[in-house]
């Protein structure tokens, strides 16, 4: 019996070991999980949904590049998607609308902010591209080109082969999903109104859904196999190439979409919470505005 | 904004022989030197590692990838206990070296066995002297095979029945055939699509490319 449950448990423990160890990974993932941890200690909060957000969205991207999701995601077309939906569309979804970014900074060490991140973050070096990257529409085109990019089939091929290449995949996925979503929850230009904040951003999120689907339906229905590599490397589940295939565009193509819909309700419910008090305001200046919605009437009357 | 103007123009002085060295020398590199070869196969130059592993071959003497310096080695993985691919693979690697005469002396074909359970160095051998003298086993441990597997980014799977020997049971393997040069330089990826004519060719263009003037 003991011996049954040891054999279990170490199964087990096997799946969560990486299949090929990134100390890079596990030194990322610790220190921001140490850093929330710590500027939530100095901030006095205590863990609420937002750091559950954060850290089911941190272990997400953990969980499939440093465990043995990561095996069969280099031998199984299904779970590389399902890998790449985590890495690009639910990980970095769930870190961003949990607005970190307070939180860490608290968390970081005061001679390391003043000295390195703020000056960082100061420079036009960074200001300048990252504001460019965090164009709501320039951050949505890079966010459908880079599926794209890494679909092409024979870029995809090299991929699967190259560890280099297949590293610098996932972590542009993974960086890129967080330029995106932060750019859908968290940044707003100064001086813009709401009306114009929720909409371009929900309209941003509209706009991405369609080329995703697109190219999932292509791929899920097609009828030849776009991705040779797999079958050239040896298979790791009992699935025939092409249920992969379908498997892996139907992944592409409805939760991927999904995603939009989430962020946009997400803005949607941020946005009511803002409107109240826009709305008072419209009641208190109701008075002054209605002369002023006549005054083309009565300016033609004039002339 | 005549200041503005000034920096830019001096920017520009700098940018503009970048550029154009720049483009010159994609120009170069592009037209020059010899012309790209055309292969039946997939080029990997520089894609994999070179050829590296610690296994023991039929001979039960423990090898490295070192050892085959100095040949076009064709790497390809497999089990004897194969029903249909990797007889076929092997016979069609088996044509080709037919097929490059004494030019076959220059190719080293290294079939690896992935179920070290069956395949022990004996039966190895007699496997693969049945398709070609010039062929040679290849198998080691768990952590061996799995160290080579990973470094050529191919995965191998047990289905129902293993480890038992008495029953029959299937291994899952990669399909692919890695051509080295004999530097030891991983070179060509060969899938299943292609004939045993398209190898030979390959193989007849790698020699002629690592002993030039031969």
């Amino acid at each position: 019996m003991l011996e049954l449950v040891y054999h279990h448990l170490s199964r087990g423990a096997a799946c969560l070991l990486p299949y090929e160890f990134s100390p890079t990974v596990l030194v990322v993932c610790l220190l921001s999980g140490w850093l929330y941890y710590r500027g939530l200690r100095r901030l006095g909060r205590r863990p609420g949904w937002d750091a559950l957000l954060f850290g089911v969205g941190l272990v997400s991207i953990y969980v499939v590049l440093q465990t043995q999701v990561d095996y069969y995601g280099r031998f199984s077309f299904f779970i590389h998607r399902v890998q790449h939906l985590v890495l690009h569309h639910i990980g970095p979804f769930l870190i961003a609308v949990s607005a970190p970014a307070p939180v860490l900074a608290a968390g970081l060490p005061k001679a390391i902010r003043s000295h390195v991140v703020d000056p960082l973050v100061r420079s036009p070096l960074i200001r300048t591209p990252f504001r460019v990257i965090q164009q709501p529409f320039v951050a949505g085109f890079l966010f459908v080109a880079i599926i794209y990019f890494w679909l092409e089939p024979s870029i995809h091929f090299y991929a699967m082969l190259s560890i280099p290449l297949y590293n610098t995949m996932n972590w542009g996925m993974a960086i890129d999903g967080l330029l995106f979503w932060w750019m859908i929850f968290n940044l707003r230009q100064p001086g813009e109104p709401d009306v114009r904040h929720y909409g371009v951003r929900m309209l941003v999120l509209f706009l991405v859904m369609f080329p995703q689907i697109v190219l999932g339906a292509f791929i899920a229905l097609s009828t030849t196999d776009l991705y040779s590599i797999y079958n050239l490397c040896g298979r790791v589940l009992p699935l025939s190439v092409l249920q992969e295939q379908v498997l892996g565009g139907l992944v592409t193509w409805i939760p991927a979409a999904m995603m939009s819909v989430l962020g946009a309700l997400v803005l949607l419910v941020r946005w009511m919470r803002v409107m109240p008090t826009s709305a008072s305001e419209d009641i208190n200046s109701f008075q002054d505005r209605w002369p002023a919605a006549n005054l083309p009437r009565d300016s033609l009357k004039i002339s | 904004m005549q200041l503005n103007g000034v920096r830019i123009r001096a920017g520009a002085r700098m940018i503009a022989p970048a550029l154009t060295t720049l483009i010159i020398s994609l120009v170069l590199v592009g037209c020059g030197g010899k012309a790209p070869a055309k292969w039946n196969a997939t080029d990997i130059s520089g894609v994999m590692e070179p050829l590296t592993f610690n296994l023991t071959d039929d001979h039960d003497k423990s090898v490295t990838g070192k050892d085959y310096r100095g040949k076009v080695v064709m790497l390809y993985f497999g089990y004897t206990f194969c029903p249909d691919v990797c007889p076929q693979t092997l016979t069609r690697l088996a044509t080709s070296l037919k097929a490059l005469g004494k030019q076959a002396e220059k190719v080293q074909v290294l079939f690896v066995s992935v179920d070290p359970n069956r395949d022990t160095p004996q039966v190895l051998r007699e496997y693969v002297k049945y398709f070609s003298p010039q062929m040679l086993g290849l198998t080691g441990t768990q952590s061996e095979l799995k160290d080579v597997t990973k470094r050529y980014r191919v995965a191998y799977s047990y289905g129902k029945g293993y480890p038992d020997k008495k029953t029959f049971y299937v291994v899952n393997h990669s399909a692919s055939i890695y051509i080295f040069d004999p530097k030891g330089n991983a070179r060509l990826l060969v899938d299943q699509q292609e004939t045993s004519e398209q190898i030979t060719a390959d193989l007849k263009q790698m020699i002629a490319q690592s002993w030039p003037g031969q």
